[in-house]
Order: structure tokens, then sequence, then C-alpha cells
């Protein structure tokens, strides 16, 4: 059964086939392994059947479809390459980001919803939690009976993680969680959050806390113009008492959510070009149905100069993702190396977006086609999971070996 | 219960169609290719979904080259659980019905599944020559299909209707839509099949009654021509001047 059988007739209200075909100019899948190809096929059917016929009336009404949280865990979509004893996939870097490439050709949002409870959930868990909290929480999550978040950000720290003032006082045999946490995804429905405070000597420790946990909320963020389908909220901490068995023990300080967010970027490196794919695709299929002048709108050269260029810079991100997953498989990816392709994807897209928007002309503001929407989200995965310009400065860093953060 | 499923490759069904050698070959390049749906959607999955409720073992089986193996280990992905390719090229429905046949005849299967036609060439002809091989009662276009003990109750889609049917094993039927739901392969099945047997076994005589002399495209459709239903006259001289019915 499909995860949208149980929701009403009228919500499936888009009439139009989602026609969206690859795009692959390079013939970049002869780099793909037969795993790679099937789990792409799949989550490309899968988002046709599931997501497609949804998302623009959810993304609309600003609601996050919830029933795509099963649907997403039955897929494989979380944890692709954490092993399957702790309800990942056991698959490689390289099949991890095709998913995170096909369900964002669907939707940004719905992708997050996937990177969050993949990439910033289970894989701490897994990375840095004690066995029991492996195995009290990662199969549960890998299958979609529990829901996690992961908490990061705060009102007055967003691109400095380092001055967060969340914290934790020793209690005994628990500690004492004080603050509160801004921008969060999947926060206001998530069953756990993974969340980053300092301790009483200012180091960063990461905890489990546990949505009945006494003191502790998650009120959603509404306005929002982007990720309108991906649910964003608070988390409050007002005298939160967490177990110390709730507590990560294998990490401290800022590495710890870094390499978490290391492993999301990545994961939107990849993510991005199926939002470009989205827009290109339907840019050039309506550049060829559209006819001003007596001909094809896709016969003026300045139309092909919008195509042309698009494709190109998909096929230079296609192959700056390929290689940099290469490079994950063999854990050799650095961090910096990481931050280049995100920064580079996620603008590449949103520029693909904006172009794309320009071919549909009018037609190109509704919902009748998907670009307006991608644009609009991409607005958010440019900002989050580092800005556009904090990765540039990662790579500035990185080439002059000077720091220009502070 | 054994099941044999037999898949095929076709051409995707938005391939942009094209001829080589004069029009004697079908050019390939740059088509993407998949699992005939059929094979796929229906009658893989059901065969599928009688052995999760009644036990036993689904074997695939594909008559191609090496290049063949991606839609065989979609298969084992979406529930197979092993896979039969005989490495010869698929060139005349009877080679490969032949061939299919020489595989099933000592294996005892219950019942032998293909799609009820293939997408590219949509010849219908394989199963009803597999059962012949076979000596096997055939049921083709089924849209749903039942067993009770060895005793199927199948419908089978028929001009302007259904005919019911009933049928012990063994038998050959062909799956129309409605016999199953589509199944998406998850990344665990994905992963399981990289584990499951894939065996390659090399053809016996493979008879070769027929060859291409060309290919041809259909003739490109015209447009749709709307007249004002005010304007009757220019309806009749259209019919009659234009298209030359009346
Ligand atoms: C929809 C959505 C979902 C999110 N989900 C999560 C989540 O699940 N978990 C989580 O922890 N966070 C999440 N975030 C938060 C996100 O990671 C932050 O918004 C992001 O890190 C930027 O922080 P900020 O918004 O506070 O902006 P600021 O840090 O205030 O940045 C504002 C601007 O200043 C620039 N800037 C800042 N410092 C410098 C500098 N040193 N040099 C030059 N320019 C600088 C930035 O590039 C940016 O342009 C989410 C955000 C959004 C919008």
């Amino acid at each position: 059964m499909g995860q949208n059988d149980t929701i009403s007739e009228d919500v499936k209200f888009s009439t139009k086939t989602d026609q969206y075909e690859g795009h692959d100019y390079y013939n970049l899948d002869d780099l793909l392994s037969e795993d790679h190809l099937l789990a792409r096929d799949a989550v490309r059917a899968w988002v046709k059947q599931e997501v497609s016929p949804i998302i623009e009336h959810y993304s609309n009404k600003a609601e996050c479809p919830t029933q795509l949280f099963k649907g997403l865990a039955e897929i494989g979509a979380y944890g692709p390459s954490i092993p399957t004893q702790y309800g990942g996939g056991g698959m490689d870097e390289i099949a991890y980001g095709v998913i995170m490439q096909e369900l964002e050709r669907g939707d940004s949002g719905v992708r997050s919803m996937a990177s969050v409870q993949g990439s910033l959930v289970m894989y701490p868990i897994y990375r840095f939690g004690s066995e029991e909290q492996r195995m009290k929480y990662l199969p549960k999550l890998g299958s979609g009976e529990l829901i996690g978040c992961f908490g990061l950000t705060e009102p007055d720290h967003g691109s400095n993680p380092s001055g967060m003032v969340t914290n934790i006082k020793d209690d005994g045999d628990a500690y004492i969680l004080n603050g509160a946490k801004m921008w969060i995804t999947n926060s206001p429905v998530a069953d756990i959050a993974v969340v980053w405070a300092k301790d009483e000597e200012g180091v960063v420790r990461g905890l489990i806390v546990e949505k009945d946990m006494e003191g502790f909320t998650a009120p959603e963020i509404h306005g929002k113009w982007s990720l309108r389908a991906s649910i964003t909220g608070e988390l409050v901490f007002e005298d939160v008492r967490v177990p110390k068995s709730n507590v990560l023990p294998n990490v401290t300080g800022l590495k710890g959510p870094l390499s978490c967010l290391s492993k999301a970027r990545f994961g939107i490196a990849w993510g991005a070009i199926g939002a470009a794919l989205d827009c290109y695709d339907s840019a050039l299929r309506y550049s060829l149905e559209r006819e001003q002048f007596g001909k094809p709108i896709g016969g003026f050269q300045l139309t092909q100069k919008k195509l042309a260029e698009m494709i190109t810079e998909i096929t230079k991100a296609q192959l700056l993702a390929w290689r940099l997953g290469t490079l994950a498989n063999e854990g050799k990816a650095t961090p910096a190396q990481i931050s280049m392709a995100k920064r580079n994807n996620v603008h590449m897209a949103l520029e693909i977006a904006r172009e794309a928007r320009q071919i549909h002309g009018g037609m190109g503001i509704t919902n009748e086609y998907p670009v307006m929407r991608h644009m609009m989200n991409l607005e958010t995965v440019l900002t989050y999971e580092g800005t556009h310009d904090i990765h540039l400065l990662i790579t500035g860093m990185d080439v002059t070996g000077l720091n220009a953060f502070k | 219960m054994k099941f044999l499923v037999c898949i095929s490759k076709t051409p995707e069904t938005t391939a942009k169609i094209a001829f080589t050698e004069n029009n004697t070959e079908f050019d390939t390049s740059g088509v993407q290719f998949i699992m005939n749906p059929y094979d796929e959607w229906y009658a893989l999955v059901r065969a599928v979904e009688l052995k999760e409720s009644l036990g036993g073992e689904v074997v695939a089986i594909n008559v191609g080259p090496a290049s063949n193996d991606i839609i065989i280990r979609k298969a084992l992905a979406i529930g197979a659980d092993r896979a039969i390719r005989i490495n010869a090229e698929p060139e005349s429905a009877l080679g490969v019905a032949k061939l299919i046949a020489d595989h099933a005849k000592d294996e005892q299967y219950d019942i032998v599944f293909t799609g009820k036609e293939t997408i590219d060439f949509n010849g219908s002809e394989v199963a009803g020559m597999v059962a012949e091989y076979l000596d096997l009662p055939f049921i083709s276009y089924a849209s749903k299909l039942e067993m009770e003990g060895q005793t199927a109750t199948i419908n089978r889609d028929i001009e302007g209707g259904v005919e019911g049917i009933k049928v012990d094993t063994p038998f050959v039927i062909s799956a129309a839509k409605g016999l199953a739901e589509q199944r998406i392969p998850n990344m665990r099945g994905i992963m399981m099949a990289k584990r499951k047997p894939l065996e390659v076994i090399e053809p016996g005589d493979i008879p070769a009654p027929v060859s291409v002399v060309k290919y041809e495209l259909p003739e490109k459709k015209e447009g749709v021509k709307l007249v004002d239903p005010e304007n009757m006259d220019e309806l009749v001289r259209l019919l009659h001047e234009e298209s030359k019915v009346i």
C-alpha cells in the first residue's frame, strides 16, 4: 500500500503526471555500479508515486506530509550507509548520494526529512553512541518508528555554533539541561532530539533528549516561504533532567556536531543536483512545447544559452559529486572538500532554478511547474548546514591557512 | 511451490526509436532499458506474493547477454530467490521459448509466469510457445490468480469481458494489468540481491526461423484539426477534399 492511501482524494490534486527523466550528458552512469543504478531508479519511482502527486499541495499549505516518514523508512532512505545491524542500509557513500539526489529531485523538504533522520540523528548515535544507545534507538529510527531531530543552531548562534549557550549541569545520575535551539528541522514531530550543549567546563557534549522529558517543548516556527513541506521548530529546555546514560560517550567538542554536518552536507551536494535536474528537465520540455513568434521558444538563441549553460553546470556538479563520493568511499573526503561541493552545487541549483523560472514565463511562478518551489526551497539549502559564505571561508582558510571567520 | 518468472529487457517507454544497418537493426545508442513492465509489475510480483503466502521458491529467468544482469538484479531485489540467465541473444520468440523450455522441462515448476507481451515488439508469443514445448496448459492475459491447493482460479481478460477459469498446476500463465501491484525494490532488497545466486548457462540449439528484413516507423500522425461547431460546411469540405472519406 502506498503511503498516501490513507489521505483524502482531494489532496492528491496534482493532475499532471510527473514526466521527469534523468539527464546524463557525460555518460556518468558508466561510473556507477549496479546497486547505485538500482537504488537511484527505485527512489525515482518512489518519488513519482508518493511525492510528486502531493508535494505542491503540502508545500502550498505549508504542511509536512508526515505520512512520508514511514515510506522513506520502507524504501531505505534513512542512513543508507550505516551498517544494517544498526538500522541502516549497509550501502556505500555514492548510493547515499544518489538516494539524496532523487529525493531532492522531488522536494528539498522531503530530502531534509531523510537527511536529518539519517545523517544528523542516526549517524551521531551510531558513531558516538554506546552499544546500548545504538541498540535502543537505531533500529527504531531506521524503521521510522521513531523520528529524530538535531539541535545545534541557537537563536543567537547560527554560523558560530561554538558560542552556544545551551548548557548542562551535573546532578548525580543526570544532567540538568537549559537553553534553546532554533530552526530545527522535524522538531515539532520528533520523538527524540540529538542536542549539543556545553558542560560546566564549556566542553560541547551530545545528548539524546526524549520528547516526554519534563521541561522540554518543541514549538513550530511558522511563516517560512522556503522548505514549506518540511516542518521546522525550536527546542526549548527548562531544567530538563537528562539521564547520564543519554549522553553520547564517545565524543567531546564541536567535532561531534561538525562530523554529522559533514555527512549531511555530502548528501546535500548530491541532493542539490536533483533539484537542478528537475528544473532543467521541466525547462527543456517547456521550451520545446511553448511556441512564440511562430516557433518553439527552445529555438531562440537566448533560450538555448540558458539550457546549454544549465546542462553544462549540472554535468560539472555531477562530476564533482561523483569524485567526492569516490573519495568518501575511500575514507579520504576532507570536510573542506565537502564544503566546496555543498557550496558549488547548491548555488548551481539555485541559479538553474532562477533561469528555468524565466524559461517558463508566467507559468513559472505557479505550482503547475516545480521550478518556483525548488527555487524557494534552495534558499534554505543555501543557508543551512553552513551558509554559502561560510563554506567559502572554509575553502579560503583551507588554501591560505589563515582564518577569516573572526 | 516452485515458480519460474520469465523476464525480458525492453527499451524504456519514452525512448526515441531509430534504426541502423539499412533499417535492419534497432539503434540502441542513447536508449535506456528497463525490465518489461508486464513481467515486473504483474508476473514477478504475483509470483513473489504467492511464495510469501504459500512458501516455495521464485526463480527469474532471462535469455540475453551479460548487459541484462542489471534487470535480473532488479528482479532479485524485488523478491526472486535466484536467477538464471541463458547466455544468448534473444533473436526470435521461438528461440527464446525453446531455451526457457529446455531449462524448465526437468525443474518441476508449478507455474511458469510471463508478461502478456513485451512493450517493444508486442508479440505475445513466448508464453504460448513455452507451454507448447512443455506440453502444459496455457492461460493468457491473466488479471487475477488465486491458488487453492494445486488448483488455480484465474480471471483472464477477453474482448469485452472477463473469463473465469480453473486449472491445476503445472501451467503457463501470461500476466496482464491487475494481476498484482507494482513493488518498488527497497535498499535492503537491492543489497540482498547482491548475495542471491545468478547462474549463467550456455544455450543449447536455438531454432532461428525468422530474420529481420527491415524495420519501418509508422507514419507520423497528423495534428488534429479543430472545426468550429457552427461551421459545418468547413467540416464537410475537409472530409471531402482533404481526407477524401465522403
Ligand atoms: C529551514 C531551516 C532548517 C534548519 N534546520 C536545522 C536543523 O535541523 N538543525 C540545526 O541545528 N540548524 C538548522 N538550521 C539552521 C541553519 O543551519 C542556520 O540558519 C545557519 O547555520 C545560519 O545561521 P543563522 O541563520 O543564525 O545566520 P547567521 O549566522 O546569523 O548568518 C547571517 C549572515 O551572516 C553571514 N556570516 C555569519 N558569520 C560570518 C562571518 N564570520 N563572515 C562572513 N559572513 C558571516 C552568514 O553567511 C549569513 O549570510 C535550519 C535553518 C533553516 C532555515
